[in-house]
């Protein structure tokens, strides 16, 4: 299969998705004829107009707010926010109106509503570009929380987006736009609530998305070395979140590491351990680890930055912990 | 009664229907308050007693397929939409036959399919909503016009000027109505903003404004419709402020103490179904029996429509299982 970045996958989906829906359109702040920040919607502007394809001025919470009065009326736009950081401006559309609309009309309302965002540390933009913020939307019924963390994944969860009718959180990595992948040409789409295995192994399961999918890959090659395999699961959704296949990992390998870049306090990685021992107590040989971001803003200085994130190694000795295997025995091996 | 309103001679249809409108929202906010005080309704229940003028002129400019988005005290736009009284009354009373099934209540009453995006409990939340129907509308190709119906209140927020200026670059077919009813709760406009000329704002980023007396149905009519015509020449989008009072609090457990006898008295006596009233029987010969029947039936209708919300039962606990699954 041929292999396209994360971003050209991106841009497939939204390309794909007008030509089939004259009703999808997109907005966000220099997307139309510079082709938006990370590239995704180059080219979209000369093949669809300045009607489906506009640049917004710098006023987060009014095009948030249009978009999903938009959405009400029928329409099925995305709007582009540059960084999750700058969502927050937009939080009441998003959090008291997109979400609350389908149950304060009774069933009547739907907003097909998708936010294309970016998160994430690593980029040297220090505390209000860096945030990993999915557990705030993960925390409000009604919106769907979506994080890919590879390009197939990317163009066929943005394609369903695009097709079903409530509001999507679509958190993409500004680590990920440039990393490359097999993506299936032409229609392929990737349903919510389908976790996927990234890396079958039988000794312990490592849940993690978005960009801490390659890094717990990276982990688990280097845990393969050791002898042990780590499965490492990606939700690729986090609302819905996909419990079956996690449960039944965990039924097979009886350890769990959880790896979230977002700050530890209040985190997602908590809630889905909950729900693990809550749902697979007596399959468990160790406590849950999680793996995850210090409570704290991140900082401009790069060694500080690493170290406020998750780290390779940082995964490997969790799993490590999870598997009773002290670092001594380790380095007498 | 201004001139120009008089040589367009109205037909005597049109102003028995301003009337009904009017007359319908007094009716149902009068005896709505009755039926709280009951005990039969929970929750907020905010009046547009006083303000009837202002639903009930715009709406009358509209037509199918256009779209409105509401407020906090929004029924009053609902019914000059042409809502279903009983639905409405249902919904109130937390009942299944309700427009929102008793998952909404007296904020949130919407009717998509109508083009009715909804009431709405956070306070100018309504602007960014309607700008965003009318930008579907302009993606479709469509000339539908939508107006959003906001506050005083709502023009010191943030969103107010953003979606305006969105509706403005891109020349939507949007008209914003400021029900400027000169109080937010209990904080006097003067408190809140230094220039009380709300209509201004929409000046200062080239937007086509005007003032009117919001007590004065037929004026804001008329006002509406030219700024109906004026979006569909592709030239919006139009803001509206309409001046107007409050006849008491801001809900109806708020005594609304604050509010300035003498400012009440003047806005009483320039009261919007007064007006209405009068304009029909001047206008068009309608005579005190004729009044007083069209009163009876919309008292009738509204008792009907109470009985019928009585009778109607509530969502079940298996329903309400089935429906929130999805979440
Ligand atoms: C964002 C937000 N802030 C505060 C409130 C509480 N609140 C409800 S109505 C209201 C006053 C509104 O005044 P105005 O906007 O002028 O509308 P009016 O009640 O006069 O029609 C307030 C403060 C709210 N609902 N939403
Ligand atoms: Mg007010």
């Amino acid at each position: 299969m041929r292999e396209i970045m994360y971003r050209e996958a991106l841009r497939e989906a939204i390309d794909e998705e007008m030509q089939r829906n004259s009703d999808v359109f997109i907005i966000g702040e220099g997307i139309a004829e510079r082709g938006g920040s990370y590239k995704v919607t180059e080219g979209l502007l000369a093949k669809y107009g300045p009607r489906r394809v506009r640049d917004t001025p710098i006023a987060e919470a009014g095009m948030i707010g249009v978009g999903v009065g938009a959405a009400i009326a029928g329409a099925r736009p995305i709007v582009e926010i540059l960084y999750v950081d700058f969502a927050m401006l937009g939080m009441d559309m998003l959090v008291n109106q997109a979400a609350k609309f389908r149950l304060m009309t009774g069933g009547d309302g739907r907003v097909p509503f998708v936010m294309r965002t970016q998160g994430g540390a690593g980029g040297g933009v220090a505390a209000q570009h860096s945030q990993s913020l999915e557990a705030l939307f993960y925390h409000i019924p009604g919106l769907k929380v979506v994080m890919p963390s590879a390009p197939a994944d990317a163009k066929g969860l943005l394609k369903y987006a695009l097709r079903q009718d409530d509001p999507v959180m679509f958190l993409e990595h500004k680590h990920l736009y440039m990393t490359k992948g097999p993506v299936p040409e032409g229609e392929h789409i990737v349903e919510f609530g389908k976790a996927d295995i990234k890396r079958p192994g039988r000794d312990v399961t490592v849940i993690a998305w978005s960009n801490m999918v390659p890094r717990a890959l990276e982990a688990a090659a280097a845990l393969a070395e050791e002898g042990i395999e780590a499965e490492v699961v990606d939700p690729r959704t986090l609302v819905p979140l996909d419990t079956e296949t996690i449960l039944a990992s965990v039924a097979r390998t009886n350890r769990v590491v959880i790896v979230q870049e977002a700050v530890r306090r209040g985190g997602v990685a908590s809630d889905i351990a909950s729900i693990i021992q809550e749902e697979a107590f007596y399959e468990l040989d160790a406590p849950i680890e999680i793996v995850a971001g210090l409570n704290i803003p991140i900082p401009f200085n790069l060694e500080l930055e690493k170290a406020s994130v998750p780290q390779k190694d940082d995964v490997i000795r969790a799993a490590r912990r999870a598997l009773h295997i002290q670092p001594m025995a380790i380095a007498a091996k | 009664m201004d001139e120009a309103v008089k040589r367009n001679a109205p037909s005597r249809e049109f102003l028995e229907k301003i009337f009904r409108t009017a007359y319908k929202i007094r009716v149902f906010e009068t005896e709505g308050i009755k039926l709280y005080r009951q005990g039969l309704i929970r929750g907020y229940f905010h009046p547009y007693l006083g303000q009837e003028g202002i639903a009930t002129g715009v709406c009358a400019a509209l037509r199918e397929g256009d779209y409105i988005a509401s407020t906090h005290r929004g029924h009053g736009h609902c019914i000059a939409w042409g809502a279903d009284v009983k639905r409405m009354v249902a919904e109130l009373l937390q009942k299944e036959t309700g427009y929102c099934r008793g998952y909404g209540g007296s904020m949130h009453i919407a009717d998509i399919g109508k083009g009715n995006l909804g009431a709405n409990g956070i306070v100018g939340a309504g602007t960014p909503l309607g700008v965003g129907a009318a930008l579907a509308a302009q993606i479709r190709g469509s000339d539908a016009v939508t107006v959003t119906f906001t506050t005083d209140g709502a023009s010191n927020n943030g969103t107010f000027l953003e979606s305006l200026n969105l509706a403005a670059i891109w020349n939507l077919n949007f008209i914003l109505v400021i029900e400027n009813n000169q109080y937010a709760v209990s904080t006097p406009i003067e408190e809140a903003t230094r220039d009380t000329d709300l209509y201004k704002r929409g000046l200062s980023i080239g937007v086509e404004s005007h003032q009117v007396d919001g007590n004065d149905p037929l004026a804001v009519y008329h006002l509406t419709r030219e700024a109906v015509e004026t979006c569909r020449a592709g030239k919006g989008p139009v803001l509206i402020e309409a001046k107007t009072f409050r006849h008491m609090g801001h809900h109806v457990n708020d005594p609304g103490k604050y509010m300035p006898e003498e400012r009440l008295a003047f806005y009483k006596a320039r009261d919007p179904i007064d007006r209405a009233r009068a304009a029909l029987v001047e206008m068009s010969g309608v005579d005190k029996a004729d009044i007083d029947a069209i009163e009876a039936e919309i008292a009738a209708e509204f008792a009907e429509a109470v009985d019928f919300a009585k009778e109607s039962r509530e969502i079940t606990a298996a329903e309400f299982r089935q429906f929130v699954a999805a979440y």
